[in-house]
């Protein structure tokens, strides 16, 4: 029916969005009827949304405009600042540890960036800023999900242990000692959705990779195995993200004293 | 008079704008039973914790036969002095598992042999394969104590160790600590509300209000002040 009305492909996108918006609106007025509030929430999210990935399409149509292989740069540059944000991002939710951004900013760079990195060294990612941006920016959000997971678990289990970690502290333990259960069980929790993708990777989902792919007329045998390709490095960029920010975030609970630290109601 | 065993010395931490302990000095000697009183909010939990260094002091310090605390690794302090918090807050495993814990993080391994004697000390003979899970709230308190005693301290801090328990625990546990308490000649502080269980265990004894030290003396002195001041 939209194609009819907007023969125009830019307008037709438009319209495009503004149907999914519509019906995500109704989703937060529906769930409004239950007391559930979401719909300040959704709007802020919509809104952010549409702008955010409108300004992406506009850098993209000017680095992609770019013709050559010289501009590998600017894809560089692009990345680093999704590296940045996507720090800033992860560590918004637990910002009552300090220094978070001492922890968020490294592992996601030594996660994510490093294993893009490598991944387009060895070969294994294209170079070409087609290919570069959009597989980075995925391994990027991956690894900022997984980071976000992982300290919002690790905050809350310091808080829900707090007296377990302070009576062994009182027992003369060492802060680590105390902390290596919640770590485990952190990294474990969230590496559950990227376990999760692998496990059901063409089961229960065909990414949008592999489904963009067929779309333009790939082979699907390649596509499948590109994007398990893609999959596997969402995998690992995450896992070392998980591991290094958790194993890092130890340090920042706790004082120069081995006291813990994390703001609780004193008296 | 030979140097006390511990000593604040205007001992303060202040948290935004509430001093939480407000220049608290006093000393304790070998083989006092110190016991904290006060109304709720008076501190008698924050000094605890400043003591075993679980808090920063903002202000002051304690010394430690002597030595200023802060000079001590803090592992070490807290080895020295002991806390037996309000709640047991034991480990998931056996009992005889959170015995062993605090030893183990000095490298010394308890043998059953101690473990069974700090036990029986408690009263809890043959629970060392007990999980516990399985244990009341008073057996609970009991292993809390064994496991704070299983690391040799100088200085016990017991943070309203009955407060937590019915009446029946709660005694069976104050007459646990009085018996400790004077068999091992232990040195400790113990916050309690509880002015007559103050009266039963200790000989001396510290009232707080509002983060100050309002009186210090032998427990009856300290107990008719709170008297006259409330």
């Amino acid at each position: 029916m939209l194609t009819q009305l907007f023969p125009d492909p830019i307008t037709l996108r438009a319209a495009q969005a503004v149907a999914a918006a519509l019906v995500a609106l109704i989703v937060a007025f529906v769930a409004r009827r239950q007391q559930i509030h979401l719909e300040r929430e959704t709007v802020i999210a919509l809104g952010r949304g549409i702008i955010q990935i409108v300004i992406v399409g506009f850098v993209l149509r000017f680095v992609l405009g770019l013709h050559g292989q010289g501009q590998w740069w600017l894809s560089g540059v692009l990345l680093l600042a999704m590296l940045g944000a996507g720090a800033t991002i992860a560590a918004r939710r637990t910002q009552q540890i300090p220094g978070i951004y001492l922890v968020t900013i490294p592992a996601i760079v030594l996660g994510a960036g490093v294993m893009i990195g490598l991944m387009a060294l060895i070969g294994v990612l294209d170079t070409a800023p087609t290919s570069l941006i959009p597989v980075g920016s995925m391994v990027i959000a991956n690894a900022m999900n997984t980071m976000a997971l992982a300290l919002d678990r690790f905050r809350a289990e310091v808080a829900t242990h707090t007296g377990q970690i302070e009576a062994g502290l009182a027992l003369g333990a060492a802060p680590n000692v105390m902390l290596a259960p919640y770590v485990q069980a952190t990294i474990q929790a969230a590496l559950i959705p990227s376990v999760n993708n692998l496990r059901s990777l063409g089961i229960v989902w065909i990414p949008g990779l592999m489904a963009g792919m067929v779309l333009a007329g790939s082979n699907p045998l390649e596509a499948a195995i590109y994007q398990f390709v893609v999959i596997a490095m969402l995998f690992g960029a995450a896992g070392i993200t998980a591991l290094l920010c958790t194993l890092m975030v130890r340090s920042h609970v706790f004082s120069a004293a081995e006291q813990l630290i994390l703001p609780r109601e004193e008296m | 008079m030979s140097t006390p065993l511990l000593r604040a010395e205007h001992l303060s931490r202040q948290v935004g704008d509430k001093m939480i302990i407000d220049q608290i000095s006093f000393a304790v000697h070998t083989g006092d039973l110190v016991a904290v009183i006060g109304p709720s909010g008076a501190g008698k939990s924050s000094l605890l914790r400043l003591i075993n260094r679980l808090d920063e002091p903002t202000g002051g310090t304690v010394y430690l036969q002597g030595q200023d605390y802060r000079e001590l690794a803090p592992r070490d302090l807290r080895r020295q002095v002991g806390m037996m918090m309000q709640a047991a807050h034991l480990f998931p495993g056996t009992v005889a598992e959170n015995l062993r814990f605090g030893p183990r993080q000095q490298q010394r391994e308890l043998t059953d042999d101690e473990v069974a004697t700090l036990l029986a000390q408690v009263g809890l003979p043959g629970f060392a394969d007990r999980e516990i899970t399985h244990l009341s709230g008073g057996e609970a308190q009991r292993v809390s104590l064994a496991r704070t005693l299983a690391n040799r301290p100088a200085v016990l801090l017991l943070d309203e160790p009955t407060s937590a328990l019915d009446e029946r625990a709660a005694q069976g546990i104050e007459a646990l600590l009085q018996r400790i308490l004077q068999e091992e000649k232990l040195t400790a502080l113990m916050i309690t509300h509880d002015t007559e269980q103050a009266a039963r265990l200790a000989n001396r004894a510290l009232l707080l209000k509002a983060g100050q030290l309002v009186r210090a003396g032998t427990v009856t002195e300290v107990i008719h002040a709170n008297a006259t001041l409330s």
